[in-house]
């Protein structure tokens, strides 16, 4: 197991190395610049500028040094986002709102989409299957954005209950943008358990355990719900992926002083250092993601326990 | 003898989209303590289907007893409530399956799957139902028993995974054990094991098992008694050496007919022409006489009953009717027959 992890992990540090290759020269090959919206500089006082941050350099220097610099941990400092501000201070900073929607919505959408699917599978063409069904296809057809201006625009103006955006109050801020960011996971978590479900409870073993004399609730819940987890953790990472690019927007509708605003923000005023680190920022997360969901098969399918473990 | 279980006209129908599916047409027997009685058959002849009624495992949204009755210990199955039904499963009739790759629960310790019907229907403790559970895994001859129930069901061999489910399957010293094609799946020199396995462990505690197979093979070597059927009922019943060595339907001539033996010499071995009837819209009279090289016109009109041929043997052909012509069942039959006293062909000598 450790020498699985190991071997991961420097899987992980390729790939990061590669994202940051890749996201540094294709930022370099859009048009733009930091300072180019500053119209009032003259040129003498831009070419202050960018030499102040490395900008005058030749590419291949400018890329080496931000390696350099990644490798030790630095991200560098915000060109004209923040004003020279460290980028990882920045990203840390803004953290908080954007970890609680994001894990708010996760496991609002699987507990629920978990549920749901369940009592779909359960009932299975009755109403309640069809409902469940329908939410899922709406769930996963309207866009999150959609979402979150309904959920302002009823939930927030209509009637009062929450704040419809900011982040003033609170949790009761995170409410509704947590519950857009839901959407997806819900919908996708309710598609797969049930259809997971419904194939558990045909096979043979949830036959032996009626056979058995297990009630319904029993099979249900020690025999069938474990085996019908296996496919979920799969779409885990596209769930946790949807989570950040759902986030994106939503902070921006929402107007929450988190990572994705920031993001969308530092694209438009270039800001590089800023989108280089939020890009790194993200990839790690997701990395880090993909090698949990790989450990968890192992915790959740003893078929798949990884080898060097006891057996 | 002691009746442990009877069915009695049992008709049950499956409501599908394409219609009423009759899959039993009225079947009738009985199960004596501590027999083993085979059911034999065809695919889709109602075997399964049967058995499966008795412990009410099909599906309940399609599946419908039309009439007849399950009597066990005084009470009638098909009337029972789930709750009722859930208390005699596993502990009163238990039943094992044909995959025993399938049958396990791959994400639960064998322990803990052995352990569940006691836990369920006896009041023990986790640490006494362990103890029990390891006792029957040694039973069922697994080697070192502690070591394996914490391990998954992927660590074992498919006869290993039998021999759990039929471990399980013991539990509670059933009255009944249903055996659905237990060896079907498994190869033949493990299928041997299982077999010996389970004529060892009925001796030990005297249950009565019912046993489904197509394989004659297995029949002979395991049944007290043999039910043949055929289009969701029973043709012939008797004891083994009378549905072996003395067979009157037609169909079950077919059936010995097309079983390999050690001296079968033809090159060509027999196979029963046509397919079985579609049970959507069964046939008028005899369900195989569109099959039969021996059906009389009588056949094709009204369903034979049963007539006796023993006290322990009857068959539902018109065949045994007093005014039915005399037939020449097919040549290897005839060899059989000849060894069975009391058929027309005996030629002296024991089975």
């Amino acid at each position: 197991m450790a020498k699985y992890i190991g071997k991961r992990l420097i899987y992980m540090v390729i790939t990061l190395a590669l994202i940051a290759t890749f996201t540094f020269f294709l930022m370099k090959v859009l048009p733009g610049s930091p300072v180019a919206s500053a119209d009032k500089l003259s040129p003498e006082q831009r070419a202050v500028v960018e030499a102040r941050y490395g900008l005058n350099e030749p590419l291949p220097v400018q890329y080496f040094n931000y390696m350099f610099g990644l490798v030790q941990g630095d991200l560098g400092i915000s060109i004209n986002q923040f004003k020279g501000a460290n980028v990882t201070d920045v990203i840390l900073s803004r953290m908080g709102p954007s970890a609680q929607i994001g894990f708010q919505g996760m496991l609002l959408g699987t507990v629920l989409g978990i549920l749901l699917g369940m009592i779909a599978a359960l009932r299975q063409n009755t109403w309640v299957d069809y409902t469940s069904t329908f939410v899922a296809i709406v769930g996963i057809s309207i866009p999150s954005f959609v979402f979150a201006s309904l959920l302002q625009y009823w939930f927030g103006l209509k009637w009062g209950l929450f704040p419809v955006a900011l982040w003033k109050d609170g949790f009761m801020s995170s409410v509704l943008p947590s519950i857009a960011l839901a959407m997806f996971p819900l919908a996708t978590a309710a598609r797969f358990i049930r259809t997971e479900m419904i194939e558990v409870l045909g096979s043979d073993y949830i036959t032996l355990a009626k056979a058995k004399g297990a009630s319904g609730s029993e099979i249900a819940f020690k025999h069938a719900f474990r085996n019908a987890l296996i496919p979920l953790i799969t779409v885990l990472g596209p769930m946790a992926v949807s989570i950040l690019t759902g986030s994106l927007v939503v902070e921006q509708i929402f107007a929450i002083p988190g990572i994705g605003e920031q993001f969308v923000k530092s694209i438009m005023v270039s800001d590089f250092s800023i989108i280089m680190g939020t890009t790194i920022f993200f990839s790690v997360f997701l990395i880090v993601i993909i090698l949990l969901v790989d450990i968890l098969y192992g915790v959740i399918d003893p078929r798949i326990r990884l080898s060097g473990g006891k057996s | 003898m002691e009746k442990i279980l009877q069915v009695k006209d049992l008709e049950l129908s499956f409501n599908t989209q394409g219609g009423e599916v009759k899959a039993i047409r009225g079947v009738n027997f009985d199960l004596y303590k501590g027999e083993t009685l085979a059911i034999v058959g065809e695919s889709g002849s109602g075997k399964s289907v049967t058995t499966k009624s008795i412990m009410r495992l099909l599906p309940e949204s399609s599946a419908e007893f039309k009439s007849g009755e399950i009597l066990f210990g005084g009470r009638d199955l098909t009337k029972l409530s789930d709750r009722e039904m859930q208390k005699i499963r596993g502990k009163e009739i238990s039943m094992i399956f044909q995959d025993p790759m399938t049958s396990l629960n791959p994400t639960m310790p064998i322990g803990r799957q052995l352990t569940e019907p006691l836990l369920k229907h006896q009041k023990i403790s986790n640490s006494e139902a362990k103890k029990v559970a390891i006792d029957l895994l040694r039973l069922v001859g697994m080697p070192k028993p502690e070591l394996r129930m914490k391990q998954y069901p992927h660590q074992f061999s498919g006869g290993q995974r039998q021999r759990i489910v039929i471990a399980i399957s013991l539990a509670c010293n059933p009255k009944v054990l249903i055996a659905d094609e237990p060896t079907t799946a498994l190869d033949v020199t493990i299928q041997a094991q299982i077999l010996e396995l389970m004529k060892d462990l009925q001796k030990k505690i005297d249950t009565s098992i019912i046993f489904i197979t197509h394989d004659l093979g297995v029949v002979a070597n395991v049944a007290d008694r043999v039910a043949v059927m055929y289009g969701g009922k029973i043709v012939e019943i008797g004891t083994v050496d009378e549905i072996f060595y003395n067979p009157q339907h037609p169909y079950t001539w077919g059936l010995l007919s097309s079983m390999p033996s050690l001296d079968t010499e033809d090159a060509k071995l027999y196979a029963i022409p046509g397919t079985p009837p579609d049970l959507l819209d069964p046939p008028k009279g005899d369900a195989f006489a569109l099959r039969s090289e021996y059906a009389l016109k009588i056949d094709m009109e009204q369903n034979p009953p049963f007539f006796k041929v023993s006290d322990t043997h009857s068959a539902a052909t018109w065949l045994l009717h007093p005014d039915a012509p005399q037939v020449e069942p097919p040549l290897t039959v005839i060899e059989r027959m000849k060894k069975f006293p009391g058929s027309r062909y005996y030629e002296g000598g024991a089975v």
